[in-house]
């Protein structure tokens, strides 16, 4: 008896060592795992960080992986404001600012018309609401290669083609069914009986968007405005086909910097153009990313 | 005085489904009406007619003597409480009970003023500058009452305001809406699905079913003279029993025979000579169901019968007996002597007995 009761503490404690060590042990091999596919993914972006700080030189002779001997911004500098589109050599510069004048006003307005219409269709039922509702949801999976030609004519017959707000004119359009899903999905889970009562407060219909709708909907403003602003900053198609000279958006300017040089390849050059490309998106989601995933769980999370 | 609120024949129909049928209904000021009725009665649906939030397919409705049938929400001078309190989730308690005087464009030295009056006057002044969702379900229930009171309309409306609350603070604010009705003299319109709440609340019930007023009446006239079977049966807890049985005339009585669990039936006398069909159904309250002995009068008739089961509740004990083949409740006072499966002499009060139809379920007396 008295054995048994001594040496069964003894034993779970051993037990319990043993079992911590396997915790410890599956612990690590998460991370281990984790980081090499952190590693994977970082790779390219590795590559092409180094990639633009190095001389063509350097390039031409080293490895793909290695760090720069010498750091050098001459790539960025030339990215940004040298590098030849075709016949003209004014780098990025100008069709960032392209990017930024057809991305900022689309996304607002993109934005804040599905927010209305998401306020409509939640809350304001009328005869075929869901009917509409429908068919823009149907609206959010055309292919946009089907609709090229039929909005090259509309664009034509508004007197907006090849021009920047035509292009803002189509990215609010194709933003729309999106933008109305995401925000009546969540002002559905508003309670209907909200909006009666400041109906008999005596708010009127905008009354009771701005004052009551509009400021529940930070999390799903944020969603959409990432989702609109990744969308429209990295579109290429209709940037590439409603567009003229001047006009164009940085990503067009990014194809035709790397696709239209002739002789030697400058790689640190496309390097450099391609992550100055990319750095707003990727400011937006560090910016705003907490509010990301808070949001897109907002909706489902609320009873 | 002209009502406060007066409708004639209400129909409301969603597509070709009826709703409410033919609705007559007219509160004079100062009246506490209450519908009441099981869910899908369209109580709220009624409630939210009156208020404007749903458009009426027939019928007229007017405030205050004014036609209002087609007339919007915030110009019909009335104030809701919504069951869920429909707080303004991101404004602070004040800003929820003023944001109604803002919308109206009244001046910011009235709306300070009657804030200030109206969280007194509900004891909420130290939540004023608290959001919704830091507030219990019973300081969520005051401030819903202080965006409707701060309005100072000609009719006030109210959702089942209750129904979310726990059993205690149900009966605590039950009795504040009452003492609130009573020092305001306002006139209220108030849906509730439960009958304690429309006897103890109101001036006037209206019970409803299927979208049709089954009786109106005080909340006495409903109890002791039910209009027919669905009244009897939901007015009431525990619910009006209703008994099968047969009657006769004898000389300027009726007779009532009234089938026993032990074989012979039993006979009660009522000394009134009415006109009954041969089946009727006698509704008796179970208060109306005494022990021998603790009930007198002219009226009160006296019969053995079999004790089926005893339930005693605090204050009163149950007794339950077959009867025309149905469970019979009485209630009896606390220190009865009853058994199961003994007989007992009951004392059956026909002062108070009600008459059915056993087949159209209307009253007979």
């Amino acid at each position: 008896m008295t054995d048994t009761s001594m040496s069964s503490p003894a034993h779970s404690t051993s037990k319990g060592t043993g079992a911590n060590l396997s915790k410890i042990a599956l612990r690590w091999g998460l991370y281990l795992i984790l980081g090499l596919f952190a590693l994977y993914y970082l790779m390219p972006l590795f590559v092409m960080l180094t990639t633009s700080l190095k001389s063509l030189e350097e390039i031409r002779t080293g490895s793909l992986m290695a760090l720069p001997r010498e750091v050098t911004f001459d790539a960025w500098a030339t990215a940004w404001s040298g590098a030849c589109t075709g016949i003209q050599c004014e780098g990025l510069r100008p069709y960032f600012w392209n990017s930024v004048l057809i991305a900022i006003p689309a996304v607002a307005l993109s934005t804040l018309l599905g927010a209305l219409n998401g306020y409509v269709i939640a809350h304001w039922k009328f005869k075929g609401a869901n009917l509409i509702f429908s068919l823009m949801l149907f609206g959010c999976f055309i292919p946009f290669q089907v609709v090229l030609l039929p909005m090259a004519r509309v664009l034509g017959l508004m007197g907006l083609a090849g021009s920047i707000p035509g292009l803002i004119f189509v990215h609010v359009i194709y933003g729309l069914g999106f933008t109305t899903l995401f925000f009546r999905n969540y002002y559905v889970t508003i309670p209907a009986e909200l909006t009666k009562a400041a109906k008999v407060d005596g708010a009127s219909f905008l009354r009771i968007f701005r004052s009551i709708f509009l400021p529940l909907s930070l999390p799903i403003i944020v969603v959409t405005v990432i989702w609109q602003f990744t969308q429209i900053w990295n579109d290429f198609l209709f940037g590439v086909s409603f567009s003229q000279a001047g006009t164009q958006p940085i990503t067009v300017a990014l194809n035709n910097i790397v696709n239209s040089t002739t002789g030697v390849k400058e790689y640190n050059v496309d390097m450099a153009a391609a992550i100055i490309a990319g750095l707003p998106t990727l400011f937006v989601y560090v910016v705003a990313g907490k509010y990301f995933i808070r949001g897109l769980t907002a909706g489902s999370v609320k009873g | 005085m002209a009502p406060i609120l007066d409708i004639k024949n209400l129909y409301k129909s969603y597509g070709p489904v009826e709703i409410l049928k033919d609705i007559n209904v007219s509160i004079e000021p100062g009246d506490f009406l209450v519908l009441v009725g099981p869910s899908g009665c369209g109580k709220s649906t009624l409630l939210n007619c009156i208020a404007g939030l749903e458009p009426i397919t027939g019928g007229t409705l007017s405030i205050g003597g004014n036609d209002m049938t087609h007339v919007s929400p915030k110009d019909r001078d009335i104030a809701m409480v919504f069951q869920s309190y429909a707080l303004y989730p991101t404004m602070s308690v004040a800003k929820n009970i003023t944001f109604g005087m803002k919308v109206r464009g009244e001046d910011a030295a009235t709306q300070e003023a009657k804030l200030k009056e109206v969280a007194a006057q509900l004891q909420i002044e130290q939540l004023l500058n608290r959001r919704p969702g830091q507030l219990s379900g019973g300081q969520r229930q005051r401030v819903a009452m202080g965006r409707a009171l701060v309005r100072d309309p000609k009719l006030f409306l109210f959702d089942e305001p209750l129904s979310n609350l726990d059993a205690k603070l149900r009966v605590e604010m039950r009795s504040e809406i009452k003492k609130l009705h009573q020092t305001l003299g306002a006139s209220m319109v108030y849906v509730t699905h439960d009958q304690i709440e429309a006897m103890t609340l109101a001036t006037k019930i209206v019970v409803m079913k299927g979208g049709v007023i089954q009786q109106i009446g005080t909340p006495a006239e409903i109890y002791n003279t039910p209009a027919n079977l669905f009244v009897a049966d939901f007015m009431g807890s525990p619910a009006m029993n209703l008994i099968p049985a047969k009657t006769r005339k004898a000389g300027a009585d009726t007779v009532l025979d009234i089938a026993r669990a032990d074989g012979a039936s039993m006979q009660l006398r009522d000394h009134r000579a009415l006109d009954l069909p041969a089946d009727v159904l006698v509704g008796l309250r179970p208060e109306d169901i005494a022990e021998s002995g603790f009930r007198a009068g002219a009226d009160v008739q006296e019969a053995e019968c079999l004790v089926d089961m005893v339930e005693p509740a605090g204050a009163d004990t149950y007794v339950t007996s077959y009867l025309g083949g149905k469970q019979v409740t009485a209630r009896l006072h606390a220190e009865t002597s009853a058994q199961a499966g003994q007989p007992l002499s009951l004392a059956f009060d026909l002062g108070k007995v009600s008459y059915f139809s056993p087949s159209t379920g209307e009253r007979l007396n």
